[in-house]
């Protein structure tokens, strides 16, 4: 996993390395401005001496500057590094998520991945940032703090292995208890918000039903709960400062006992043992930032394992070598066709499906929701691989084609479909980046678009929000439809795409389609049997089997299901469906 | 740095808010925080003095004499070890009860938040976007946490430290104080640019962060579309665009924030060479009776009094940030909370010989509105039969456009009366009056004859039963779910609203029957079981009102016939709103009305309607008129 986003630094490589360097220079001038301080009181103030207190003074102003550039170099390359480690890793991700095919697109929901994007991108950030100032240079310093008192004074350096075995004792127990609280308070954490979540988008229910108190009730005891929890947990932590004090001081005190003795027995200087408390300080210091930079870490492991697992994602539909790169014509063979979601299940939502339609056809697809009418059609654009079986276009199998050139000729429009924020023009181009207005203009007119959009005044240039929420469902499906038609597609499937469009509208559509493009071939899924008694042929879904293949005549005489969703639209079924 | 301190101006009233909670609430808890403060603050200058008078009243005395005596030098160790202990409590005591202070304001601010939402009317919910509610209660509260539980200890900690440090120094040499103290300023000084700076590019980090986050919400939700369209490339060069420009802003703000601690330190030390200078001169030629050893006791004083503003510089960001967030809590917190001046109850009632109707203090299953009358002084009671009349009554989300015009409806006790329609022409609205989550610009709806703007809105809700197209289950059991109709219902009436709804039959196949849990709006459950499961629940209140709004929409026709089944036993005797695009549903009502943009066009019964050729005969037979 860890592989996985190491990988992504790439060309900030060199500012994560940088970072560090600096970041270790700046230690050795951390470790030399004590001395001099020492020094200029020593050797300067104690005896009288000005001049090394003006030599020292200068030499510590230069190493003072030189500490300051080491320091602004390293926070500049660390944030360099590190937030362009994120831009990579957003990058990684984003462009993964494109390769997605709809089987692992359904495996994530969209909030989930705009956190993945978002939020633990930022967690890995910080974490990263923190790594790479403050992995190198708090071991560093502390080896470096420690070889400077070894050498001062190897028996009284036996203090600071006390105090670190202590602060490491202290610290290790601290977080070895806590951690467990911490994870079990943001799991609870997440449940109180999934609970508020709840409220919002059920606050119509909770008002109905007047139980503003009963969810108040349920909401101050979730609080209580992780109140406590928090509590608990965080007081583990309080411990922390206590700790650090208390190496601190004990360090003070014992060097004081034994510095005074070694003093006396004329084993240390005074400016020796000034320097020794400093280095008390840097010692400790670094081991609370390292426990620190541990607890950070372990924190942002969560957020890294889910970027990782994005990264990782697997296409599972790619296109094959030797692809096929031209779709003869809009021929399509069903080949004894079983299909489930989940691989290696039994449990088909499509069963033995077995057809063959001629190139330029109109066949309707009716059935109850649940009988797989969008699964089949899924299928024919590769949106999905059959479990068995197989599904020829053109011909070929579908998974013999270059999979670009296998959806420009097979167009869809979705049941669920999105326009995108941009011009009424920039959506239509999604269908044919070179499309000309023209072309652009008779493809709404075919998809009966063109008489609302002429109706706007910006027209075609009109803009439209995010997810289209500034035009109606009808007008959306009749974008979306000509939009569709701009790929000049050989198969063209339409998903229960005209189901907010006014009847009369929906038979111009039909028309249209018949006069301007007769060459291709056309699915229809709809619920009004209206939308597709004229196809030439209709194909009867019934949980996930093919019940019947015929004409509206045909099935009318011969077929249950198809006979009763027509009488039920007809006589006393009627659909007040929108308009 | 204008920015900066626009900002300040905009939002120390949240912040004051805040505060002034912290110290209301937690005035003694404070307290001994300030003091714990002091003390390990006390406790550490104590420690540096102690240094140099080690070196000068202990050590060089030792090194000078003839036999050496330790006794003193232990004495005072001992003396010392004391403080430093009393430090150490001291710290401990102030980080433990901050944990307490800190969380406890977490706990109200949530608590809070939760019941003022709740409160607020569903005019809010409809006009701010979930996901921004949402983030109140993640991200905002989340910066607050770190602020109270971080930035606020340690601000009052370098404060005191500060304050105790500068109160040392200046006894030991004013003009080297006031040395120390200038450097001070530039440090501030400096601080203050950086910090403007790396505060702008982090606003500018956090808008495009929320292009970012828009760009990936828009083309994650429309994914499938962007593969059908091969689209990819197009949309990894857009992305590639907005994530650079994200780059180079958070790039900037995090470098200027990581050159802040640096840049302090080192004029730390700039400072503390320039104090030795001058000290030295001073000392040397024997000014303002400075001696050496004070000297060296105000150089250690000078480190500890800079130390401090450095750890306030870590400290901006974050307190900045939480400025933001406390903002967007209070602004929750002022919305203005759904009013109700209704005074017209519900109650029990018991019904006399003679019919009339006298309070009762138990469940006696007869309703009243209990109406008292200001100008005369008397209460009365009327039963509750569920009648409601609609007079005139014109209503719009903003007073500028009206959205239902000229309402008239009679639904008397028991009736089933039918609202079919285009999307938009004002069907949900109406039953968005009823029980007033909205109310009307003009008119009057009555219920029982009482003006509903004078029932209580509890009690005006809880006589109405409603279902909705999205169902809504909450976390729970299936029990827990049916009772939310009834918080008092036994698991045998809860069992049978069930069995009414039609929905025992699935719920005794889940895992653990009524036990099974749900969780993510009953996620695990289909469309047509979710919504048996509301009909269930509106069926255990068993209101004289029922209101059914697309409640079978999407649901395949044989789940439908399951549904519809539920719901023509729980109409039974009620009166029912109904809205439905499936004529099965409708056909049978006592009285259909078809809108049309915010009108009602036509009513009747549906053989009334057919005859009359109008637009209800078109939507009706239209599907066959085209073809």
């Amino acid at each position: 996993m860890l592989k996985t986003l190491v990988q992504q630094i790439r060309q900030y490589k060199k500012a994560s390395l940088l970072t560090m360097f600096f970041a270790m220079l700046e230690v050795f001038m951390e470790i030399a401005i004590p001395l001099l301080m020492a020094s200029i009181i020593d050797n300067g103030i104690a005896k009288g001496n000005l001049s090394h207190v003006y030599l020292y003074g200068v030499i510590m102003l230069l190493t003072a500057c030189v500490s300051l550039s080491c320091g602004y170099l390293a926070g500049k390359f660390a944030a360099t590094a590190s937030t362009g480690f994120a831009a990579n890793l957003r990058d990684a991700m984003y462009v993964n998520i494109q390769t997605f095919s709809f089987a692992n697109i359904d495996k994530y929901s969209t909030p989930g991945l705009v956190t993945r994007l978002t939020t633990d991108v930022t967690n890995v950030q910080n974490a990263y940032q923190m790594i790479i100032r403050m992995c190198i240079r708090a071991p560093f310093s502390l080896i470096l703090a420690l070889i400077m008192a070894i050498s001062i004074s190897p028996q009284i350096s036996m203090v600071f292995a006390v105090a670190i075995v202590f602060l490491t004792i202290c610290l290790g127990t601290i977080i070895y208890k806590a951690m467990p609280v911490f994870n079990s308070v943001f799991k609870k954490y997440d449940d109180l918000n999934a609970s508020v979540q709840e409220n919002i988008t059920g606050i119509r229910v909770v008002k109905s039903f007047v139980r503003e108190e009963h969810e108040n009730t349920k909401f101050e005891t979730a609080v209580e709960n992780l109140y406590k929890m928090f509590v608990k947990a965080e007081s583990y932590l309080s411990f922390n400062n206590p700790a650090m004090m208390a190496a601190m001081y004990g360090c003070i005190l014992a060097i004081s006992w034994f510095g005074a003795n070694f003093i006396v027995k004329g084993r240390l200087t005074t400016g020796e043992l000034t320097s020794l408390f400093t280095y008390v300080m840097s010692i400790l210091m670094s081991l609370m930032m390292l426990s620190m930079a541990f607890v950070m870490i372990t924190i942002s492991m969560a957020s890294a394992k889910r970027i990782a697992e994005v990264i990782q994602e697997k296409a599972d539909l790619v296109s094959p070598d030797n692809a096929i790169d031209t779709v003869e014509d809009g021929r399509v063979e069903f080949h004894h066709v079983n299909f489930s979601y989940k691989k290696d299940s039994r449990n088909y939502v499509l069963s033995d499906i077995n057809f063959a339609v001629k190139s330029g056809e109109t066949i309707g697809i009716i059935g109850g929701t649940g009988s797989a009418k969008s699964s089949l059609v899924n299928l024919i654009s590769r949106l999905y691989d059959v479990s068995e079986g197989s599904v020829f276009v053109g011909g070929k199998d579908v998974r013999e084609y270059d999979l670009e050139t296998l959806r420009n000729q097979v167009a869809v429009v979705l049941q669920k479909n999105e326009l995108f924020s941009g011009t009424i023009l920039e959506n239509l181009r999604w269908g044919n980046e070179h499309a000309t207005e023209e072309e652009c203009i008779a493809a709404c007119k075919a998809a009966c678009a063109d008489e609302f959009i002429e109706r706007f005044p910006r027209k075609y240039h009109t803009y439209i929000e995010q997810g289209g929420s500034n035009v109606s469902g009808g007008q959306k499906q009749r974008l979306c439809i000509a939009r569709a038609l701009l790929k000049n597609p050989k198969v063209l499937i339409l998903d229960d795409s005209t189901s907010a469009v006014d009847t009369a509208t929906d038979a111009n559509i039909r028309r249209a389609f018949l006069e301007q493009i007769p060459g291709t071939t056309k699915f229809i899924i709809a619920q009004r049997v209206s939308s597709i008694q004229e196809a030439d042929r209709i194909i009867v879904m019934d949980n996930g089997k093919i019940d019947a293949i015929g004409t509206h005549e045909e099935l009318v005489a011969n077929n249950d299901i198809y006979r009763e969703i027509y009488e039920g639209q007809t006589k006393g079924g009627g659909d007040f469906d929108e308009n | 740095m204008k920015t900066n301190s626009n900002m300040k101006n905009q939002s120390s009233d949240g912040m004051k808010q805040i505060l002034k909670m912290l110290f209301q609430d937690y005035k003694w808890h404070l307290l001994f925080v300030i003091i714990g403060i002091l003390g390990s603050a006390l406790a550490t200058v104590k420690g540096t003095l102690f240094i140099q008078t080690l070196i000068d009243d202990y050590i060089i005395p030792l090194t000078t004499a003839e036999s050496p005596d330790f006794g003193p030098l232990l004495q005072a160790l001992t003396k010392i070890a004391c403080i430093y202990l009393i430090g150490i409590i001291c710290a401990y005591m102030y980080n433990r009860i901050m944990v307490n202070v800190g969380q406890g304001t977490m706990k109200k601010v949530r608590i809070r938040l939760f019941t003022h939402m709740e409160s607020l009317p569903i005019k809010y919910f409809d006009t701010h976007a979930h996901g921004d509610i949402m983030s109140v209660y993640t991200n905002d509260t989340d910066t607050l946490r770190q602020f109270i539980g971080i930035s606020l200890p340690q601000l009052l900690n370098s404060f005191i430290s500060i304050v105790s440090v500068f109160i040392s120094m200046v006894m030991l040499n004013i003009p080297l104080t006031i040395l120390t103290v200038a450097m001070v300023v530039i440090m501030l000084v400096s601080t203050r640019v950086i910090a403007g700076k790396s505060g702008k590019y982090f606003g500018k980090q956090q808008a495009d962060l929320g292009a970012v986050n828009g760009y990936i919400e828009e083309m994650m939700s429309g994914q499938k579309v962007v593969k059908v369209f091969c689209h990819e490339e197009e949309s990894i060069a857009q992305f590639r665009k907005k994530n650079e420009e994200l780059r180079a802003s958070a790039e900037k703000a995090n470098g200027y924030a990581n050159i802040l601690m640096p840049v302090i330190v080192q004029l730390g030390n700039v400072s503390y060479v320039f104090c030795a200078i001058a000290g030295g001169i001073l000392a040397l030629n024997g000014y303002t009776g400075l001696t050496i050893g004070a000297l060296i006791s105000f150089l250690t004083l000078n480190k500890s009094f800079n130390q401090p503003f450095g750890q306030i510089s870590q400290q901006i960001n974050s307190v900045i940030m939480a400025q933001a967030g406390i903002n967007r809590i209070f602004e929750v917190l002022n919305e203005t909370p759904e009013v109700d001046e209704g005074y017209v109850t519900l109650v029990n009632a018991k019904k006399a010989e003679d019919g009339t109707l006298t309070e009762s203090d138990h469940h006696t299953g007869i309703w009243a509105w209990k109406h008292f009358h200001k100008a005369d002084n008397t209460t009365t009671y009327t039963e509750l039969r569920g009648d409601i009349v609609f007079e005139d009554v014109d209503f719009g989300y903003t007073d500028e456009k009206m959205v239902l015009h000229n309402i008239n409806l009679y639904a008397h006790e028991g009736q089933k009366i039918a609202f079919v329609g285009s999307t938009g022409a004002g069907k949900t609205t109406i039953t968005n009056l009823i029980n007033r989550f909205y109310d009307i610009q003009r008119g009057t709806i009555r219920y029982d004859g009482i003006n509903i703007g004078k029932i209580q809105k509890a009690d005006l809700r809880s006589s109405l039963g409603i279902v909705l197209q999205d169902t809504h289950l909450f976390t729970g059991t299936v029990m827990d779910n049916i009772r939310y109709g009834r918080l008092d219902a036994t698991d045998e009436e809860c069992m049978a609203a069930a069995k009414l709804a039609n929905a025992d039959k699935f719920i005794e196949h889940l895992p653990d029957g009524y036990d099974t849990m749900l969780s993510g709006d009953g996620a695990s459950l289909s469309q047509g079981q979710r919504q048996l499961l509301a009909i269930a629940r509106a069926a255990v209140a068993d209101p004289p009102v029922l209101i059914l709004d697309e409640a079978t929409s999407s649901i395949d026709t044989r789940t439908e016939e399951l549904v519809q089944r539920g719901m023509d036993q729980l109409m039974k005797g009620r009166t029912t709103f109904v809205i439905a695009h499936r004529l099965s549903t409708v056909k049978n009502s006592d009285c259909i009305m078809v809108l049309e943009q915010g009108h009602i066009i036509e009513r009747g019964s549906h053989d009334d309607l057919i005859a009359e050729k109008g637009k209800y005969y078109q939507l009706y037979t239209g599907g066959m008129q085209e073809n």
